[in-house]
């Protein structure tokens, strides 16, 4: 039905202007070019998508059993509550500490901002495994932060670094820091240095410049860096599953522990669906703050 | 705002590497107090870095920059108390154009019930009070640079520093904010030092302009003097709009132009290249009118380039060698003008005959002192 009215409309346009034409026949050509990007796009990622949201809501036929259980039963809901809280806190820390580093790469000499720069990404390229495992080994009761600590003679038992959500945390912050650092590297090396000197000439003392001029001006890369660390972190599995000892339990192990323990794809798909929707959300409310392409980095 | 006391800036003998560049080199200026001093030079020349040495951005690496009785060589840049007009203009753009000129009172902690009313000062002297409340983005590019303005002066600084700030205006805008910037400054009584690479901004706006060339200083005076007494090629060609020939020194006042001998009214010492620096606006069409003592060229017009306020006309002289003149664009001048091919005669005062040794190229050992 559909079609047949978009085929009444566009000869009746394309008579009067004939470059329309033209431009169309691009189009299409363009379209054609694509197909096989968006059969990739399609395949991988919609039909997935649409069969996640499907099984979402079956149960023997068409139920809202599985959505009905994640709004009322607590340990739902206590999840739900971890993940948000451990993600805040996830995002809070990263800021904290990548802020200063973003910062010093920015108003550092090239050279040594690169320097600063590679060793924030550099573990980005060692696997995910690895690192929570190495975390692991860092943490625990017997490892080296343990050790110096009691070498030092700052504690005298050893501290519970790990399987519990502190453990979570620590990892999950150092994994995370490189989608802190960047997009507020790329906002804060966009400040023109000519503002700062302004700042300065004007009678501002360097913290009042920092405080006026820089800070707000590097507010949409912080709004960036924790809307991407946030987000990530709702999603997280690996760390918190290495890491938290099965203890501190998100969202993400909620799903796999529903397919792997009780094959409930239907329960594990709503609680995807769930976090997919607070996803979008978030994404939705800081993009009316924010220029989505400023948060993705493409600027 | 009232009349205040300028102050004097003192550059005494000041040097900045960069590296293996060097950005300036032993540059000593005195300014005086409520002068309008320009830098000039072509880019890359060090004024930018010049500048910064005074507003307390670049650390010279020899050398000692005084404002007043006040060595402010290793003061930083907010304790300056100096005026800054950026060439970028640099406002805020995160705040209104009230509060990008408030900022200056705020960073002075200075009471806030007084901000309205010196800001609403600093706006009108720039003629944009009732602009308060627009956005920087909101404003055109000449309102931006009026609001940097009002800004750098809003705090009543005794020296006021501009880089290049009219380079992004169009030539009309710039023409305008040239007189604006000058009227402004006999208001304000500060001391300006203003940086431009455009020598007829220079000429017209200043008291007396400083010729940067590769870091270096190579002459300062008033404008005048650098037209009509220029140092050395360098100044002559950058400085007005001339040509500039060989020519040899046959004694104090004369010199050898290919077959022709030229009479110059200013003493020409001896050195290894001379130059002599036709202004195109120097040379008149003789008219059998002109003293008997005066310069005469017998030339032919090659060219009559027409550019509305003048007429261009590129002229060979009996040996080839090619020269040109500017002739004001009113009917008894044009008149006068042979059509092409045509033989005709030029004539250059001797005052107007400007001699001057070839740029960085030394003088003759028996000179140096
Ligand atoms: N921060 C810097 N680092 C290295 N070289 C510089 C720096 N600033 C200026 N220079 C060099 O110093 C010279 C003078 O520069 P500048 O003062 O900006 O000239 P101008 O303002 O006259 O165009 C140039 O050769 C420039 O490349
Ligand atoms: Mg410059």
């Amino acid at each position: 039905m559909k079609a047949t009215a978009i085929n009444n409309n566009y000869p009746h346009v394309s008579h009067r202007d004939a470059s329309l034409g033209y431009r169309r026949r691009e189009h299409v050509l363009m379209l054609l070019l694509m197909s096989p990007a968006v059969l990739v796009v399609f395949v991988l990622l919609l039909i997935p998508l649409g069969w996640l949201i499907g099984q979402s809501f079956y149960a023997d036929g068409f139920s809202l059993e599985h959505y009905q259980r994640i709004f009322t039963e607590g340990i739902y809901w206590n999840t739900f509550w971890v993940t948000f809280r451990i993600s805040f806190i996830v995002t809070l820390l990263a800021l904290l500490m990548g802020y200063p580093i973003a910062y010093a790469a920015s108003i550092l000499p090239r050279r040594w901002s690169m320097l600063v720069l590679a060793l924030v990404i550099l573990p980005f390229w060692t696997s995910v495994l690895v690192r929570a495992y190495a975390w692991l080994i860092l943490l625990q009761r017997s490892g080296v932060v343990n050790e110096s600590l009691l070498g030092v003679g700052l504690i005298d038992a050893p501290l519970a670094l790990v399987h519990n959500e502190l453990g979570t945390i620590i990892a999950t912050v150092h994994i995370l820091l490189p989608f802190m650092v960047l997009p507020l590297y790329a906002t804060m090396q966009k400040i023109p240095s000519d503002l700062i000197q302004a700042g300065a000439s004007l009678g501002g003392t360097p913290l009042h410049v920092f405080m006026r001029v820089f800070f707000p001006l590097s507010l949409s890369g912080v709004l960036a860096g924790m809307t991407l660390v946030f987000v990530l972190c709702l999603g997280f599995y690996i760390t918190p599953e290495l890491v938290g000892g099965g203890r501190t339990v998100m969202a993400s192990m909620l799903v796999s522990r529903n397919i792997q323990l009780y094959s409930d794809w239907g329960a594990a798909s709503a609680v995807s669906v769930v976090l997919l929707i607070c996803v979008l959300a978030i994404f939705y409310v800081v993009s009316r703050l924010v220029p989505l392409e400023k948060i993705l980095g493409a600027k | 705002m009232d009349e205040r006391d300028s102050v004097g800036v003192s550059i005494r003998s000041i040097s900045k590497r960069y590296g293996s560049t060097e950005a300036l080199k032993d540059i000593t200026l005195n300014i005086e107090p409520g002068e309008f001093m320009s830098l000039l030079g072509p880019s890359g020349s060090g004024k930018t870095t010049l500048l910064g040495a005074l507003g307390g951005f670049v650390m010279p690496s020899s050398g000692s920059v005084w404002v007043g009785d006040q060595d402010m060589t290793y003061m930083p840049p907010h304790k300056r108390n100096i005026g800054i007009v950026f060439q970028s203009y640099a406002l805020f753009p995160h705040m209104s154009v009230g509060e990008n000129v408030a900022f200056p009172l705020r960073a002075r902690r200075l009471p806030k019930s007084t901000w309205p009313e010196r800001v609403k000062q600093a706006l009108a002297m720039v003629e944009l009070d009732g602009y308060q409340d627009r956005g920087v983005s909101q404003l055109s590019g000449g309102q931006r640079q009026r609001v940097a303005l009002a800004r750098a002066i809003v705090f009543e600084p005794r020296l006021i520093l501009m880089d290049e700030p009219l380079s992004a205006l169009d030539k009309q805008l710039r023409e305008t904010m040239q007189i604006e910037l000058r009227r402004l400054h006999r208001k304000l009584g500060a001391t300006v030092v203003y940086v431009t690479h455009d020598q007829r901004e220079a000429l017209t706006m200043s008291d007396r302009v400083a010729i940067l060339k590769d870091g270096e200083l190579v002459q300062i005076g008033a404008p005048e003097t650098l037209h009509n007494n220029p140092k050395d090629s360098f100044v002559a060609s950058f400085i007005g709009d001339s040509t500039l020939l060989p020519v040899t020194r046959i004694d104090e006042h004369t010199v050898q132009l290919g077959t022709h001998t030229l009479r110059s009214a200013k003493p020409i010492a001896p050195h290894a290249e001379l130059l002599l620096a036709i202004q195109t606006e120097k040379l008149l069409i003789d008219d059998g009118l002109h003293e008997p003592g005066i310069n005469r060229l017998p030339c032919r017009v090659v060219e009559a380039v027409y550019q509305g306020d003048s007429l261009r006309l590129f002229l060979e002289l009996e040996d080839g060698t090619s020269i040109s003149m500017r002739q004001p664009s009113h009917h008894t001048a044009l008149q006068k003008i042979p059509p092409l091919g045509e033989r005709l005669s030029v004539v250059l005062h001797p005052e107007d005959t400007i001699i001057v040794p070839r740029a960085g190229c030394a003088p003759p050992a028996t000179n140096v002192a």
